[in-house]
């Protein structure tokens, strides 16, 4: 298991970590098992992929992080304190540390407001500053983000959508948070302008020295970006390590998929959510039905998350011989 | 078949076809805006656009017919009644507007907190407007403007007490809506209060929705307002409340038709204005 730290190196700084996390739906067609006995870690600093396919509970793990949702089960600390206890006693404080840039830039925005309104809104929150110190403020953050600060006065609607992410990164800057939670960030832009985006995303996090949780269906985008990968399918972490390791070796089956151009279009992305969806689940482990490499036992036992080696983790019977090692 | 070989579309008809399509809404919606200010300049100032004393008895003028003297004749106390009806702009329609004004602030902040805490409060909040939205307006307007005394004040507040309520669950679902929108969330992360989440993010966008029906209702309530005057409840003489003013014509109808018919018409002009102007907003917003 990959502890903070986890006794081997005790004085390690764990910034947020997630232990046995469960989250369930109860939607009309039946329970949703969106998380299931999630585990990782963030360190200070550290950017961790977080990827998987549409409905493998990725956005669900970030919704627990901010709070917006509770987990069932297991439990999950930022600074060693339990999130529940950080909002109910000092959500000031926790949502200082915590930002979030959503998916969609323009749904985020409230429409009825001007862009330097909504910049410097968090800090009008947590009092931070006169308003005129607030208006400099926005002015450095605008430049932070390589907004024009001419579009200061500007509603969401006349902005491009790379414009109205920056705002919204703007935003998420203003407190100078410890922890960026990136949903999607990039997934509902033009592909001309994902890369911008992305690689001002790394820059502000290298510069900063701020941790980023990144969610993203992409693998070569996650790779780009993270420290380490956590790759997801159908609510588990099927698979942790170094980012360039995980893609470059996959020691799970489904990452592999995730490589493989065939995974974006031929198979059936249906069968994660379906999987989700199973009340009881299967004896065997959850991938089988879709794994072009299952063996008779994975459909006997489920493989829990073991640890290869240093830093690399996997969910499968076969990683090692994957991995050659 | 080319396009040439049809027959060509006659310019005015083009014209015509466009000008509906386009700037239709947009010339209502002036006109209306524009009148509405103007009716709302004789709630303002009586004084100076009427030309005589609405309350002036002249018993030897006595239902003096339409002319250069009395533009739209004298009822039956020889008093001039475009005097009466321009004064009487401040009793129906000014009237018409506080009592939508109250609806409108009672019932969103009433409806916002349903929607806000939702749950039993929520519950017990919306029974409370059913059982309001579930009698018959005019009768239960009737009762209480009765049970209060005669008086343009008791008949105000009977429809004050009759109106919020459809406020109250226009607001609440949409509230109920807006909470669901990607950018409470947005705010929430950010840790806005629930307050600062209510009065930022929220309230504002019922604006429109509510400023169209504001000016619709001004409109429904002249209508209720002035119905129950004309039933004889609400203002008391001699006060030129234009629903009064229909109603005391009615003995005279067949001999002095204009006692009646100015303050009719005036009441039926000022609802069709608002309401013509709520539906111009509509569209306008809805665009």
């Amino acid at each position: 298991m990959l502890g903070c730290g986890g006794g081997r190196r005790a004085a390690v700084t764990c910034l947020l970590e997630l232990r046995g996390v469960d989250k369930t739906f109860f939607t009309d067609r039946g329970p949703v098992h969106a998380v299931r006995q999630m585990s990782m870690t963030i360190e200070a600093g550290e950017v961790v992929g977080l990827v998987g396919e549409s409905g493998s509970g990725k956005s669900t793990v970030a919704n627990l992080v901010l709070g917006l949702e509770q987990p069932d089960a297991g439990r999950i600390r930022f600074r060693g304190r339990d999130i529940g206890d950080w909002l109910a006693a000092e959500s000031g404080a926790y949502r200082q540390a915590v930002q979030a840039v959503f998916q969609h830039p323009f749904q985020a925005l409230d429409r009825r407001k001007r862009v330097g309104w909504l910049v410097a809104e968090p800090l009008v929150i947590h009092r931070r500053g006169s308003s005129r110190q607030r208006a400099e403020r926005v002015e450095e953050l605008m430049a932070d983000v390589n907004l024009d600060p001419s579009l200061v006065d500007r509603y969401p609607h006349q902005l491009s959508g790379g414009q109205a992410q920056r705002v919204n990164i703007a935003r998420a800057l203003a407190l100078e948070p410890s922890l960026l939670v990136c949903d999607e960030p990039v997934s509902a832009l033009d592909v001309s302008v994902q890369a911008q985006i992305l690689n001002l995303l790394l820059e502000i996090g290298r510069k900063r020295a701020m941790a980023m949780l990144f969610i993203s269906h992409s693998l070569p985008v996650v790779r780009h970006l993270s420290d380490r990968t956590v790759v997801m399918y159908a609510g588990i972490a099927v698979e942790q390590g170094p980012g360039g390791e995980v893609s470059d070796r996959p020691a799970h089956p489904y990452t592999q998929l995730l490589i493989s151009a065939a995974s974006m279009t031929g198979d059936d992305p249906g069968t994660g959510r379906r999987a989700m969806q199973e009340a009881v689940p299967p004896q065997g482990c959850r991938f089988a039905p879709r794994c072009p490499m299952v063996i008779d036992r994975c459909a006997a036992e489920e493989p829990g998350l073991e640890e290869l080696y240093e830093g690399r983790s996997s969910r499968c019977w076969r990683s090692h011989e994957f991995l050659d090692i | 078949m080319s396009a040439a070989d049809l027959p060509a579309v006659p310019d005015a008809l083009a014209a015509a076809g466009s000008r509906r399509a386009g700037g239709g809404g947009r010339g209502v919606l002036w006109w209306a805006a524009a009148t509405a200010l103007g009716v709302l300049a004789l709630v303002a100032f009586p004084g100076l656009l009427a030309p005589g004393d609405p309350y002036s008895l002249e018993v030897s003028n006595r239902f003096a017919s339409p002319g250069s003297a009395n533009l739209f004749g004298t009822d039956d106390a020889g008093r001039d009644i475009l005097s009466r009806v321009i004064h009487g702009a401040r009793y129906s329609l000014w009237s018409s507007i506080l009592i939508v004004t109250f609806a409108a602030v009672v019932g969103t902040v009433y409806g916002a907190l349903a929607a806000w805490y939702g749950g039993i409060l929520d519950r017990l909040l919306m029974r409370t407007v059913d059982v309001f939205l579930a009698f018959p307006y005019l009768v239960f307007a009737m009762a209480v403007a009765a049970s209060l005394g005669r008086g343009l004040t008791s008949t105000m507040v009977a429809l004050c007490l009759l109106w919020w309520p459809s406020y109250a669950r226009m607001v609440r679902g949409q509230v109920k809506s807006i909470l669901n929108d990607y950018h409470i969330r947005a705010a929430v992360t950010l840790g806005a209060s629930r307050g600062q989440i209510l009065r930022w993010h929220v309230i504002p966008h019922t604006y429109n929705q509510l400023l169209v029906r504001f000016t619709l209702d001004i409109g429904n309530a002249l209508v209720a307002l002035t119905g129950l005057a004309f039933l004889g409840l609400g203002a008391t003489p001699p006060l030129p409340e234009w629903g009064r003013m229909v109603a005391d014509s009615k003995q005279f109808a067949l001999t002095a038709w204009w006692y009646g018919v100015f303050p009719g018409v005036v009441i039926f002009l000022t609802v069709l204005n608002f309401v013509l102007l709520g539906e111009a907003l509509r569209k306008r917003v809805e665009l």
